[in-house]
């Protein structure tokens, strides 16, 4: 028997394999505004997480004898340099900055995640039985969306009092029937397709074809939702931790640092006012940014628009 | 169109019933009432026979139902009954606050509507140019600044700025004074949180007229108008703005009845005595007269201003006919 004789390939003639970096190079290229969004997330997220690694000292160490010092002071004898100076406590900003993304990102990601989770369940749900049901749901939602999220919050933060855990509760509870009116819209569309009568009649739970029929479908509204969450919950978590009545000290925190006399010293030191006011910003930029890339992508009806 | 109004009308009432409804039970849940943080703020010995008879003077010993029948006829016969903390009529309370919190919240809609009005027709017709990238920017980087921290910006500009030009230090007026009385000081003490969060609520009002913009230049209609040789300026002016007005309005009209809750914020940062700050205390003293009146008036606010917005839509846009 007569072997044909495969010749090998040469490398050249087949594509390149995609390496990640193709992939990243195509999104910069089509969504730079999305990918620079992405980088500051990345940037926050890496500091978040590595903050013990990253601050030169310890956030919440007082420090009387460096009180509002600026930015790029060092002490000759033991060397230590604060690179964005102290506030009136003598603790060091950008340790405290580095540790305020921790803070930040905490309640940014779990008051947005819980909050459009329970909203995606219950708009599904409201659509998909209907009727009564569907009824009262929107009357109630109505009730709590005439509500200003700010108001609703601190009538929260009332009741269960002040802290982290607390504000995640204070932000997620206004955010679920923002997403669920939203949620709830799409998934009336999908009621009526036939797949739903088909899973109806083959005699399926409500909950199985609600979580496992209905909420996949309904996912494009549900992260658009989502990542435009973060950034309020970012920007809500700061502005009730400026009033007092958010995250507590010493605990760093971007809105507590605006708190702790920030208009008193904006004159002597304004680093104290600045740097947090920055951190503030350029994270809910970054989500923002991100948000808008990830609109454009899943709903290609907007992305004309804008 | 009659009947459609007088439905949306007697649609208000379930909304402001369920919202009366919510802010009394939210305020009952609230740990400790208005007598023992009053009697026990400072700490130290309380006579439990002070807190009861203060308990039972204010009505907070009856039972839920009792209150809640209570706080609806008052509502029904608007008599918002005396504040829990003060003593004072709330009606009172609210009025002396009220007229501030109104202007800046109409100075700051205002200032929103002179920036984004025009700047979202510009980015829109120059459309991915340079100005466009610009007032996006801008734009975007108005929602993402806390409007508290623009307002502490805005006082550290004027310090600094002040002691630059003429060598003194300036600050804004800490007291009100009624724009009818002496405009001047009133302007120079109010045009600074109007700016702060006019700025932030702009951003949204931009961005909303530049995807109405470019939806609307796109039509068939502004095609012809460009055909028969109609000069950009008129074809945007008059032909596309009209219709492109409309989410606009929607928008600024939501803005402005979610400005009266916004201003809890900014009136921290500028120390102004309006009915923001007055919420931030009155929770915080679990006055519940007080807090139940402020926020139905804000709730309020809200339902009439999103009504009065769907009645200018048939008005703008003769096209949309309510039954």
């Amino acid at each position: 028997m007569a072997q044909t004789e495969i010749a090998p390939l040469e490398s050249s003639t087949l594509p390149r394999q995609k390496t990640i970096w193709d992939a990243a190079l195509r999104m910069i290229r089509r969504q730079p505004l999305g990918s620079a969004g992405l980088l500051v997330i990345v940037i926050m997220t890496f500091a978040a997480v590595f903050a013990d690694y990253v601050v030169p000292y310890d956030p919440e160490i007082e420090n009387f004898e460096y009180m509002l010092m600026p930015p790029g002071t060092m002490d000759e004898t033991t060397g230590i340099t604060f690179m964005l100076g102290t506030d009136s406590f003598g603790r060091d900003m950008f340790s405290r900055l580095v540790h305020g993304a921790r803070t930040a990102l905490l309640v940014g990601f779990t008051a947005s995640f819980i909050g459009a989770f329970v909203g995606l369940v219950l708009g599904v749900g409201s659509a998909y039985f209907g009727g009564y049901i569907d009824l009262v749901f929107q009357r109630v939602m109505d009730v709590f969306m005439a509500f200003p999220l700010i108001i609703m919050a601190l009538a929260i933060v009332a009741i269960f009092g002040t802290g982290t855990e607390k504000v995640i509760i204070a932000i997620t509870i206004p955010f679920i029937p923002r997403c669920a009116r939203v949620v709830r819209s799409s998934a009336l569309a999908l009621r009526e397709l036939p797949y739903i009568d088909a899973a109806r009649s083959i005699g399926y739970s409500h909950t199985r074809i609600v979580m496992r029929h209905m909420v996949p479908n309904v996912m494009a509204p549900f992260l658009i939702m989502l990542t435009a969450f973060v950034g309020q919950a970012i920007l809500l978590e700061a502005s009730l931790s400026y009033l007092g009545l958010g995250v507590q000290e010493p605990t760093a925190a971007w809105g507590l640092m605006l708190q702790g006399g920030a208009e008193e010293f904006a004159e002597s030191a304004p680093w104290v006012p600045i740097w947090p006011g920055v951190a503030i910003t350029l994270a809910v930029f970054g989500f923002n940014l991100f948000g808008d890339a990830v609109r454009d992508v899943l709903d290609p009806k907007l992305r004309a628009q804008n | 169109m009659y009947s459609y109004i007088v439905k949306r009308v007697l649609l208000l009432f379930p909304t402001l019933l369920g919202a009366a409804i919510v802010v009394f039970l939210l305020l009952r849940l609230i740990p400790g009432d208005v007598c023992m943080l009053k009697f026990g703020g400072e700490g130290g010995y309380v006579d439990p026979e002070q807190i009861k008879m203060c308990q039972e003077r204010l009505g907070i010993s009856d039972s839920k139902i009792e209150q809640f029948v209570d706080y609806m006829i008052g509502f029904a016969t608007l008599d918002l009954g005396v504040s829990m903390w003060t003593g004072q009529p709330v009606t009172e309370e609210i009025w002396i606050r009220f007229p501030l919190s109104l202007q800046i919240a109409i100075m700051a809609t205002l200032t929103s509507v002179i920036i984004a009005i025009p700047l979202g027709v510009i980015s829109a017709a120059k459309q991915n140019s340079m100005i466009d990238y610009l007032v996006r920017a801008f734009s975007i980087a108005g929602i993402a600044m806390p409007s508290f921290w623009l307002g502490i910006l805005i006082i550290l500009g004027l310090l600094i700025g002040t002691q630059a030009w003429s060598g003194v230090p300036w600050m804004p007026p800490v007291h009100y004074k009624s724009i009818f009385d002496d405009p001047a000081h009133n302007l120079s003490q109010l045009i600074w949180p109007a700016l702060a969060t006019g700025y932030r609520y702009s951003a949204v009002a931009t961005r909303m007229t530049r995807s109405a913009m470019l939806e609307v230049l796109r039509e068939d209609y502004v095609r012809t108008a460009r055909a028969k040789g109609l000069i950009e300026q008129v074809i945007i002016n008059k032909h596309a703005l009209k219709n492109a007005l409309l989410p606009v309005v929607t928008i600024i009209g939501i803005e402005f009845a979610f400005l009266m809750g916004g201003l809890v914020v900014t009136e921290q940062v500028f120390n102004l005595n309006g009915i923001g700050k007055l919420f931030v205390e009155s929770v915080t003293q679990a006055d519940y007269t007080l807090t139940q009146a402020l926020v139905m008036l804000v709730v309020f606010i809200f339902v009439l201003v999103n009504f009065i917005v769907d009645l200018m839509y048939a008005w703008l846009d003769p096209r949309i006919r309510y039954s």
